[in-house]
């Protein structure tokens, strides 16, 4: 019996073992690589083992720091709000509206669509739309809605968040999808045979079942916003700057450390996040 | 632009065109060898040669990488990227690069690493026709040298092997001069409709919403300078090498215009500048000569407007790399020699840069073309840039004139500080604003 179990567990060990080198040399080892740089110094052209707290201390002394993490929830925020009311609409209309399960999975595939070409792509298309003469403001125009083009349509914080909605939208629409897809519909009909209405079977049933599609779409949003500088930087026209950007500044100019320091505190913070986010949802008990 | 090069004659071309045609007929290599004075394995294996050269996107140019596999039968790879990366590769990735096209603050920056070897000046055929910003810093005999990273204060080591710059022509150069001109503002006139002369034109509030300025701090900075010295609100010492006061105050004017909504964006690539100004979001902005030509060349108009204080000037060499030896050093020197030649310089100055070797990009020019981008005379008949288009029409002046009368008026040069660091801090800040 004893010798049995231990062979087992060699087994189960051995099984897990590709995964935990790949794990171990491609996630770990990196973090550990970048937690040890913020430690390092810096010169103009190169980088030098020490460990002082040099980057630490100057970040938390730079109001620009404050600053830009207060901008990176802002913008996290706002999109992941606009994404889940999307997001949680477009999955209600084909789990619960679409009845043919063709069809769903035609609508589905159509959601897909705009992923077949590159992310940036599909950010760099929203400039020239845009624009002070683009075609938004040239149909408000022509249509008399307004009389001068409109200036904060591009590069601004606006710009910003609609191409983080628009590029990351479907990450919460499949997650939630995939959850109400599964709840059983003999549910709504006793909630319905009870005399709940509309609204109620929504409140009561479906939102509470779907809460685990809801989360892990969440996860993705906040962790993909948070991390994002490209779609800041492109859609602000450089003039916004969330963490990333600041983090991509400072590789630039060969500023290891302070990149590698800002990254452990973006880390950090994107954890905590995460982790106060999962005390609502027990993502494992309702999977 | 194909037109003007055959119809040209290389005086210098025999030589090479010999070794193209030994590299092509192995079995007359012998031969050749005793007329080119050069050993024959070096003819027969300079074809297997492959450079690879990385810099920033104006001079790295696949019609050049194609010339060169013609004229010297070498393959030479081109890396297109921007200051930043060009600094970060030629500092930390020494084995990645033979040829490095960087930027005169650039060498000054990356020298210290050793990851660039001093070349050797008397195997530089033209090099006494190189102009003299590059060799004592004069124009000519009366100029005054401006501010800033001057190209020929870090232009010269004491000899091979040297980390310290000299302020004498040594013979031993670290950079040599391919390409260099006066930068200033760029305007849509037609937006505008009233003349512009002055840097502090930029934070105009008439501007509102539609300035930009270049999102790349050594150069971004000196704009700035231009502009702050301008409206009077700050005197410098030397705008090269700011104090931290300088700095903080420089910043702090942009930063201010920055939350009144003074720019409509910053840009970083060459594209993203010409994308600003041909869409109209900016009228006013700094700007690159190629980059007004790209404008131009959409029938959009723009100027490259001459301001009374001055240039902002760059100018940019190649550096071999320390990790070139034997045959490749060699092919490396032909290479050199033979961007000198001209060939390339007459490429560079139909887009509006200037060669460091006027005088023999001549020969590859039309007469007209000399006489509009380097002697600032009207254009006799259409000038069209080296793609074909045609970028200015038939008595057109080139903005700012001739080439003595915009080099001679640069205010100041690109150029690293000793308070870079905290500069690099200061703009971060201004960024994130």
């Amino acid at each position: 019996m004893f010798k049995k179990s231990t062979a087992n567990d060699l087994v189960g060990w051995l099984l897990a073992s590709p995964l935990l080198v790949i794990l171990a040399l491609f996630l770990v080892l990196p973090i550990c690589m970048i937690v040890a740089v913020s430690f390092w110094g810096a010169t103009e052209f190169s980088i030098y083992p020490a460990f002082q707290f040099e980057n630490y201390q100057y970040l938390f002394e730079s109001s620009v720091t404050y600053a830009v993490f207060f901008k990176t929830f802002l913008f996290t925020i706002i999109t992941w709000f606009f994404c889940l009311i999307i997001g949680f609409t477009v999955a209600y209309f084909l789990a619960f509206h679409v009845h043919s399960l063709t069809w769903q999975i035609a609508l589905f595939l159509l959601c897909t669509i705009p992923f077949w070409t590159s992310n940036i792509i599909r950010m760099i298309s929203w400039i020239p739309f845009l624009g002070r003469n683009g075609i938004a403001n040239q149909s408000l125009m022509s249509l008399g809605i307004i009389d001068e083009p409109l200036e904060w349509l591009l590069f601004s914080d606006f710009a910003v968040v609609l191409a983080f909605v628009h590029l990351y939208a479907l990450f919460m629409v499949v997650p939630i999808f995939n959850t109400m897809m599964r709840i059983d519909k003999s549910l709504l009909e006793a909630a319905r045979d009870a005399g709940a209405s509309g609204f109620q079977t929504l409140t009561n049933i479906i939102i509470p079942l779907t809460k685990p599609g809801i989360m892990i779409g969440s996860i993705f949003v906040v962790t993909l916003v948070m991390g994002d500088f490209i779609t800041v930087r492109f859609m602000s026209g450089s003039q916004s700057a969330n963490v990333g950007r600041l983090i991509s500044n400072d590789v630039a100019l060969l500023r290891y450390p302070s990149a590698a320091a800002t990254s452990v505190i973006l880390l950090i913070t994107v954890l905590i996040t995460i982790g106060i986010m999962l005390r609502f949802v027990n993502i494992r008990k309702e999977l | 632009m194909t037109k003007s090069n055959s119809t040209k004659i290389n005086p210098a071309i025999s030589r090479r065109s010999l070794l193209k045609s030994t590299a092509a007929t192995a079995g007359v290599a012998i031969g050749s060898g005793a007329i080119t004075g050069f050993p024959t394995i070096w003819a027969q294996n300079i074809k297997d040669v492959t450079l690879r050269q990385f810099g920033t996107g104006v001079s790295n140019l696949n019609e050049v990488a194609d010339k060169v596999k013609e004229d010297l039968g070498f393959t030479l790879e081109m890396t297109a990227l921007d200051s930043d990366s060009v600094t970060q590769r030629a500092a930390t990735q020494p084995k990645s690069f033979d040829i490095a096209d960087i930027e005169y603050w650039i060498c000054k920056k990356v020298w210290p690493t050793g990851n660039l070897q001093a070349m050797d000046t008397s195997k530089i055929k033209n090099y006494d026709k190189i102009v003299g910003i590059f060799r004592n810093g004069k124009l000519t005999p009366e100029s005054v040298i401006a501010q800033g990273t001057a190209p020929h204060s870090v232009g010269f080591v004491e000899g091979p092997g040297g980390t310290s710059f000299v302020d004498n022509e040594s013979g031993w150069m670290t950079l040599i001069p391919t390409i260099y001109n006066a930068d200033t503002l760029g305007i849509r006139p037609d937006l505008i409709g009233r003349p512009i002369d002055t840097w502090a034109e930029l934070l105009n509030p008439e501007f509102k919403g539609k300035a930009s300025i270049l999102d790349i701090s050594s150069i971004g900075i000196m704009d700035m300078a231009m502009v702050c010295e301008a409206m009077g609100e700050v005197t410098y010492g030397d705008k090269g090498n700011m104090t931290k006061e300088e700095i903080d105050k420089t910043i702090g004017i942009f930063t201010e215009a920055k939350k009144n909504g003074q720019f409509r964006a910053f840009w970083k690539s060459f594209d993203e500048s010409v994308n600003l100004m041909a869409s109209g979001e900016v009228v006013i902005q700094s700007m690159w000569s190629p980059a007004i030509t790209a404008v131009k060349s959409k029938g959009i108009p723009c100027v490259y407007q001459p301001l009374k204080e001055g240039y902002r000037s760059w100018g940019g060499g190649i550096g071999l790399s320390s990790n070139l030896s034997g045959l490749e050093l060699d092919a490396a020197y032909e290479y050199i020699n033979w961007y000198l030649d001209g060939w390339v310089g007459g490429f560079l100055m139909r887009q509006g840069y200037y060669s460091a070797v006027p005088e023999t990009s001549k020969n590859y020019m039309s007469e007209d073309e000399w006489g509009f981008w380097f002697e600032g005379k009207a254009a006799a008949g259409d000038i069209v840039n080296p793609q074909g288009d045609v970028i200015e029409k038939a008595g057109a002046v080139r903005d700012g004139g001739a080439f003595e009368e915009r080099m001679g008026r640069v205010a100041c040069w690109n150029a690293v500080m000793d308070e870079n660091q905290y500069m690099v801090r200061k703009w971060n800040e201004f960024i994130a604003a």
